[in-house]
């Protein structure tokens, strides 16, 4: 038998009250290229992570060749021969080629040569294909060549076993044929590779097995040969039940946000959204679907006039409610109180003296209207439970009725309790006139919520069908 | 849950005396100096007695008490402003120059131009380090902690150069004329009208702070920047920008205070540091300007009771700096378990 | 006599520069692993009160083992906060210089008597090299200098080859740069910044030593001088390699000695523009360094916020 050969079997992992994985099982042959399929949230990097050594599994054996292994860190996994190539790269942007691939050479007194490990660099290339330039800051490369520099620096260490976590997310197509046609010579010459993606057309077209993770379980591991598009988009969606009519839906009024034509660059310079118009009317929800990095957090901060468009037009009303993903560090100042977080919206328009006595009572009415648990309004927002912080980030932003609100990821990390709030929130909303986009990475969510799906792929942003199929299907690039 | 609030109240003044005393007892000890007279020298130089208190104690802290609040409000904001002691060599330069050069105006019109030229002063040092920091990226702490040793030898020029007293003998300026001083407040004793100036500060930035839409937005910037930029739209470099110059101008105006109510003329060690003390006062007081004011006193008392030990025990006064470095060191350890546990909380690995 | 006076410029220059030169390679170090110690201040008095403590007792070679000790003590006390308790280092570094110069200023007074009478410990006199020391210009520069300068000229070398060809300076500079990806390669950069720390301390303590043992011949509450802020400035300025280092030391050397120039050669010079210079010279040095990468990517950053 060549290359390394792994498992890993009956595995559990908990976050907090998440349970990531629950009792998942894969098997890589040795040799292979293996590919892992699923949806956002489905536990495919969480696998692949306690694999690596990263974390540790609550339960179940992961074995190599059949030996059990039990890492504390990923230095473990990498002497027995594993690499993995994170999906946001561990590169030092301000070090060269070489100096990013001999770091990590272990002893005080060991030297660094910087011909040597251009040497290296050069060798590896070599044999391998995948050349790059030594001397290049890796600041200055395109993220295709960082990419190989990961694998590269992989590949330094010995490694006979990859894992690439999204490899082609930031690659264009051409970048991408050329990654998987290198993936299968490494796998000829007797590597072994994980390849964890979206994709699922290419990952059939170029893995030998597949393995499909639906929320933490391993719902199908089959040979490729013996599948074709429909059972595996089957096994990644489930039984998906279209979502029954959808309850109190209000009248659709006026258009209140208009976007023509819109680009968004990002700091870099790299084009994040491209050609994004789109319509959102009074009393609608809209539902934003797409895999991470699609373009949709640019499309959600141009509506919510946070982020200005490079190119285009845009018409949004002055106040739009906006619920960005990461509460803690967008929405709220932990440490502040209830109602000093309730004055921060719109802090930069306010004038004179605050208003604390009318602030502290609006504040009051928002915890009552909105089913918020807290001790008192004067208690910092950090002692909140992640799902009353989120209860009260949604009721400050939709205070006073604005025409619009933006809801990024609105229900990430909450419990199904909570969850539940949320939803009923955003649709008394829509009951009231007010015009909704909703972005979640939990197309369940979307499907029960929203009135209509825009997908975002690639940077565009795409009209579809409410029906889940076609939705996941346009997410993945499968028409 | 964050640190119980008692903890706070509580710890920190306990945490403060016990570090003051074991410094104290270890110097005393180790330099077998006279334990019951150090302590007398400390209670009656400091508080003992109302010269004490009124003379040393107060007109050591007034300086301190703005200064504390230049530090606190600049770090409320979240700007690094070491540059306390640079600006407030700047803020005393421009009062005794204004003081020398318009001599011959009235007590009250001088008086209030000297101060405002110390305020004007201060801020245009912390503007140097502002534009830098807006324009060119360059840390504050880097650039004020170069401008306090421009200051310096500006000031070491000034007073050996174009500001020397007319018989050229002293390395100082010329001695303000009683019109420019500041006047004392309370008859027979030195405390002068810099403590009220000090204490009208501390209270109108407390109002400030809390009270006004500006002040809210600082607190905010400091707070969180980056929902202050998200949820609140505020333009935070804007907001920054701002709160540095009239941090500089607090500090000039200690300056100002000093030079006008104090020594009456400027010469090289105007400051003995009182720029880095400002530090462990506004930390101390955990940035709350109501709070510098008390600091500003405990430590005004430390420094007059720490003078009058040196003058009849022999205790080194300098040992009030280790003070001051233990008590930053001690809340910055308190405010570490204080994030401990709110990180603790927060941390939960996404599931993908 | 023109000779002469350049002659002494030089070697006022030189000398002038090498305290300041082993406090900036150590500050250098500790900055490529990403700490800003702005308590190195402390360190270097706490160096010189050693040596003038050490020197004392067991002559010039023992001053400078203690120096060494004393700066390592206080750099550890920087290192715990920083580091392990991963407190801010701007507030850290001021509490620390506080701290080295309140410090050495009570015991020298304990140890020494409050009235401050000059103490003189052994020094260290110029060890003149045959021939070379006696070359017009430089030879007084170069070749008369105590044995102190003398030791620089290897440590610069040292510390250039140790940054940049050995593989725990490249581990060094990657935790400067980005932790996250350092540990992803198996390095502690708790660890490295540990001992970079340590390392400054001992180099912090040497300038004191050479300060005391070297060119004072006693030591004076608030010898340091500024050194501490000085060094900070002359990484900066030499952009943070160590080659960089040497030649601003010598630059803000020059800038000093400047004023001895000036007087030999009856220039209208104020003494305090040589000593301001330095701290012009790095601030239009910062503004002038916009866009360009120079310093450290994670220099000052500290996981967790206090206060």
């Amino acid at each position: 038998m060549t290359g390394l050969h792994l498992s890993l079997d009956a595995i559990t992992k908990r976050f907090g009250a998440t349970l990531a994985l629950d009792n998942a099982s894969i098997t890589v042959r040795g040799g292979t290229l293996h590919a892992l399929l699923g949806e956002n949230g489905a536990g495919k990097t969480t696998l692949m992570r306690l694999a690596f050594g990263m974390t540790q599994p609550d339960s179940g054996v992961i074995a190599l060749n059949g030996t059990p292994c039990h890492w504390r860190s990923s230095a473990g996994a990498i002497a027995a021969g594993i690499g993995m190539v994170h999906q946001h790269f561990l590169l030092v942007p301000a070090m060269t080629v070489a100096e990013n691939i001999a770091l990590g050479d272990r002893g005080v007194f060991t030297g660094f040569s910087p011909r040597d490990a251009a040497d290296r660099v050069r060798r590896i290339g070599a044999e391998t294909g995948l050349i790059l330039d030594p001397d290049s800051r890796v600041g200055d490369l395109p993220v295709s060549a960082q990419q190989r520099l990961e694998i590269v620096k992989a590949l330094a260490r010995n490694a006979k076993f990859l894992i690439l976590d999204e490899p082609t997310a930031v690659l264009t197509p051409r970048e991408a044929q050329e990654l998987y046609e290198w993936l299968r010579g490494f796998v000829i010459r007797g590597g072994t590779v994980v390849l964890i993606t979206h994709k699922l057309r290419e990952a059939l077209s170029i893995a030998d097995d597949v393995t499909v993770l639906r929320r933490g379980r391993c719902v199908l591991s089959a040979p490729a040969a013996e599948l074709n598009e429909t059972t595996i988009v089957q096994a990644m969606l489930g039984g998906r039940i279209d979502p029954s009519p959808v309850p109190e839906k209000g009248t659709v009024g006026p258009v209140v946000l208009r976007i023509m034509d819109v680009a968004v660059d990002d700091d870099q310079g790299v084009r994040r959204l491209t050609e994004a118009t789109l319509d959102i009317s009074a009393g609608e929800i809209v539902g934003v679907a797409g895999v991470e990095g699609s373009g949709q957090r640019e499309l959600l901060r141009v509506l919510a006039g946070r982020v200005q468009p490079t190119t285009g037009q845009v018409r949004i009303p002055e106040r739009v409610g906006f619920v960005p993903e990461d509460r803690h560090r967008d929405a709220l100042i932990p440490e502040m109180t209830l109602v000093e977080n309730v004055a921060l919206q719109d802090a930069s328009l306010r004038t004179g003296r605050m208003q604390w006595a009318s602030i502290a009572s609006q504040t009051a009415a928002l915890v009552h209207a909105h089913d918020v648990r807290t001790a008192d309004i004067t208690v910092p927002v950090a002692s909140l439970s992640g799902g009353n912080q989120q209860k009260f980030v949604l009721a400050r932003e939709l205070a006073g009725a604005p025409p619009a609100l933006i809801a990024e990821n609105p229900t990430r990390g909450l419990d199904v309790r909570a969850t539940a709030q949320v939803l009923l929130q955003l649709r008394q909303a829509r009951a009231q006139g007010v015009a909704i986009v909703v972005y979640s990475s939990d197309l369940d969510e979307i499907l029960a919520l929203a009135d209509r799906i825009v997908v975002c792929f690639n940077g565009r942003v795409i009209s579809t069908q409410a029906d889940g199929d076609a939705i996941a299907r346009a997410m993945i690039g499968v028409s | 849950m964050t640190t119980p609030r008692w903890l706070t109240r509580v710890g920190v003044p306990a945490a403060v005396t016990v570090v003051v005393i074991t410094t104290l007892l270890l110097v005393v000890l180790l330099g077998g100096f006279d334990l019951s007279r150090a302590l007398r020298a400390l209670w009656s130089g400091s508080i003992g007695s109302s010269y004490a208190f009124f003379s040393e104690t107060l007109v050591r802290a007034s300086p301190l008490i703005l200064l504390g609040l230049s530090v606190a409000l600049a770090f409320r904001a979240g700007i690094f402003n070491i540059g306390a002691e640079g600006q407030l060599l700047a803020g005393a330069t421009a009062a005794v120059a204004v003081g020398l050069g318009f001599s011959q105006l009235p007590s009250a019109l001088l008086v209030p131009a000297e101060l405002l030229a110390a305020g004007i002063g201060g801020a245009f040092f912390a503007f140097i380090a502002a534009v830098l920091k807006r324009r060119f990226g360059v840390l504050e702490v880097i650039s004020t902690l170069m401008l306090n040793f421009v200051a310096r030898y500006a000031v070491s020029y000034l007073v050996r150069g174009p500001l020397q007293e007319p018989s050229h003998a002293y390395p100082q300026s010329g001695a303000l004329p009683p019109a420019a001083r500041l006047p004392t407040i309370i008859s027979g004793q030195q405390t002068h009208l810099g403590l009220l100036i000090a204490l009208i500060f501390a209270g109108a930035l407390w109002w400030y702070l809390r009270s006004t839409a500006v002040g809210f937005r600082v607190r905010v910037i400091g707070a969180g920047p980056i929902a202050a930029a998200s949820s609140g739209r505020i333009d935070v470099p804007q907001v920054i920008f701002g709160v540095f110059l009239v941090s500089g101008a607090i500090a000039g105006l200690a300056g100002g205070i000093q030079a006008t109510g104090v020594t009456y003329a400027l010469y090289e060690d105007i400051s003995p540091g009182l720029g880095y003390s400002a530090i462990a006062v506004a930390l101390l007081a955990r940035l709350h300007p109501l709070a510098v004011v008390i600091a500003a006193l405990f430590f005004g008392a430390l420094e007059a009771g720490a003078a009058a030990m040196q003058r009849d025990a022999s205790v080194p006064a300098v040992f009030v700096a280790v003070v001051e470095a233990l008590v930053i060191l001690g809340v910055l350890a308190i405010g570490r378990v204080r994030t401990q546990i709110a990180v603790g909380r927060l941390t939960a690995e996404p599931a993908e | 006599m023109s000779n002469n006076a350049i002659g002494l410029f030089l070697e006022a220059t030189v000398r002038t520069a090498t305290p300041l030169a082993y406090a900036a390679l150590g500050e250098l170090v500790v900055e490529r692993s990403g700490v800003l110690n702005i308590g190195l201040e402390g360190i270097i008095i706490a160096g010189a009160f050693g040596a003038l403590v050490g020197a004392g007792a067991g002559g010039a070679t023992a001053g400078f083992v203690a120096a060494v000790c004393a700066g390592m003590i206080i750099a550890s006390i920087f290192a715990f906060f920083v580091v392990t308790l991963k407190s801010d280092q701007i507030i850290s570094g001021t509490a620390i210089s506080m701290f080295g110069l309140g410090v050495t200023g009570v015991l020298y007074k304990i140890l020494y008597g409050t009235t401050g009478a000059a103490l003189h410990t052994p020094t260290v006199g110029p060890l003149v090299i045959p021939f070379l020391g006696d070359l017009p210009w430089v030879g007084g520069a170069l070749f008369a200098q105590p044995v102190v300068t003398y030791a620089l000229y290897p440590l610069v070398v040292a510390v250039w080859c140790f940054l940049n060809r050995s593989a725990a300076g490249l581990a060094l500079r990657a935790v400067g740069e980005r932790p996250e990806a350092a540990r992803a390669a198996g390095i502690s950069p708790s660890r490295v910044q540990w001992i970079s720390i340590l390392f400054g301390g001992a180099m912090g303590g040497l300038c004191g030593g050479t300060l005391v043992i070297a060119q004072a011949g006693t030591f004076a509450e608030g010898i340091s001088a500024g050194r501490g802020v000085i060094a900070i400035a002359i990484v900066v300025l030499g952009r943070w390699t160590a080659v960089g280092v040497a030649g601003a030391a010598l630059l803000f050397g020059a800038a000093s000695a400047l004023q001895y120039l000036a007087q030999a050669k009856g220039w209208p010079l104020p003494y305090q523009f040589s000593l301001a210079l330095p701290y012009v010279l790095t601030l239009v040095a910062l503004a002038g360094l916009r866009g360009r990468v120079a310093a450290p990517a994670a220099l000052a950053r500290s996981d967790a916020e206090s206060i």
